[in-house]
């Protein structure tokens, strides 16, 4: 390997732990203003819950729980924290994840779909 | 005689009995990468198989069987067996291949790259077409099947993905560098794709818009170190759709066309996957 490629691996390195440790622990802090503040679009919609309740089970009950109570390592989605949270900050969290903490970005997910979930988890508390 | 018939009928087990496997396929594309990754914890195995004429040579189904696995929202490693049986010749294991791709950045942005590594121990044989690269072409599989070739290859891609309401559109860089000293070769591979429907219905289903995606991936190859450029490459258009079964299997058809003489004229993919939910946790007893 060449001596100047050599010489950029411990910087290329460094560079890449940086941008790991980049991302918040507490993902509630992260949120930035104008997320925390957006409105549900389907919070009037008297079918997102449903929908987001199907959602729910087949995206995130493998980890939170079929009830939403959480599993030895994960959060229940019933707690003060979530209930106390905007829908805008839920439906941040889903599209970012907290992949630090091992919750994974949904973004794959189009948005409507996550706006379902959240309205689903509003309902739960 | 008996030991040769056990084998074939162990690849044949891999190549087209895998293809009866359930699955929950995430990725939209055959050849391309989105950043979306493995949830932690779980294992996704997944088999994508091709299957073309080619003219003036024999047809061919190849296949890759794949274990997904997340070992971080942010890191999902792969291992893949390859296997291939062509037409009026053998049906053969042509190797494995390892494969590690890891989130640089940690939140959603408008363009969010992941890195890719992956290493292939294949043989000459292989014929999976899980990326194209350098000078790689239809020609390449009118010879007979060669095993004698051994194939140990680096293989890196800058992975670029967005999504904006309800499309995803991924790009790939790729770079393969064969480790016996041949020079870096070069390809590319583009998708878009997007739900047929953005919103969920509120009762199960499995026919629903929401549970087919649609989309088309453009691949192809750029040539190698010393000849670099679109001269004696190949490409290929493939309209792609997937459908996902709710908590179930999913699936994965696309028809691919050549788009000049040197490329495949028609290839067909078949993926299908499944996904086992904690599977750590699971083995654990939680």
């Amino acid at each position: 390997m060449p001596a100047r490629v050599r010489g950029l691996l411990p910087i290329l390195l460094l560079a890449w732990v940086t941008l790991c440790w980049a991302g918040s622990h507490d993902w509630h802090g992260s949120v930035p203003g104008k997320a925390r503040l957006r409105d549900n679009p389907l919070a009037s919609d008297p079918q997102a819950a449903a929908a987001g309740a199907k959602l729910f089970q087949q995206h995130c009950a493998q980890c939170h729980g079929a009830d939403a109570t959480g599993r030895p390592g994960r959060p229940s989605l019933r707690s003060h924290r979530v209930r106390l949270a905007t829908p805008g900050e839920l439906e941040w969290l889903l599209t970012n994840g907290s992949l630090r903490n091992g919750m994974p970005s949904w973004s794959r997910l189009p948005e409507p779909q996550r706006w379902q979930i959240v309205t689903y988890l509003k309902s739960l508390q | 005689m008996l030991q040769l018939v056990a084998r074939r009928a162990a690849l044949w087990a891999l190549l087209v009995g895998a293809l009866l496997l359930p699955a929950h396929a995430q990725e939209s594309y055959f050849v391309t990468y989105s950043h979306q990754m493995e949830e932690p914890g779980n294992l996704e195995i997944e088999t994508r198989t091709v299957a073309a004429p080619v003219r003036g040579g024999d047809s061919f189904l190849g296949g890759a069987l794949e274990f997904e696995y997340g070992l971080k929202a942010w890191w999902t490693t792969e291992l893949y067996l390859d296997g291939q049986s062509t037409s009026g010749e053998s049906t053969v294991f042509t190797g494995f291949r390892w494969e590690n791709r890891v989130r640089p950045l940690l939140r959603e942005h408008w363009i969010n790259p992941v890195l890719y590594v992956e290493f292939e121990d294949i043989n000459g044989a292989d014929k999976s077409l899980l990326e194209v690269v350098g000078h790689d072409g239809r020609t390449d599989f009118l010879a007979r099947n060669d095993r004698s070739e051994r194939k140990r290859e680096l293989e890196l891609r800058l992975i670029l993905s967005s999504n904006f309401k309800g499309w995803n559109l991924s790009e790939n860089f790729i770079a393969e560098k064969n480790l016996a000293g041949e020079p870096w070769e070069f390809g590319y591979a583009l998708g878009i794709s997007r739900p047929l429907a953005l919103k969920a219905s509120p009762r199960p289903c499995v026919f629903c818009r929401e549970n087919f995606a649609a989309g088309i991936e453009l691949y192809g190859a750029l040539g190698d170190r010393q000849s670099f450029g679109l001269r004696d490459t190949s490409h290929s258009l493939a309209p792609v759709v997937r459908w996902d079964i709710p908590n179930g299997p999913s699936f994965k058809l696309s028809p691919g066309f050549g788009l000049n003489e040197n490329s495949h004229g028609f290839l067909l993919r078949l993926g299908v996957s499944y996904e086992i939910d904690q599977v750590a946790a699971r083995l654990r007893g939680r």
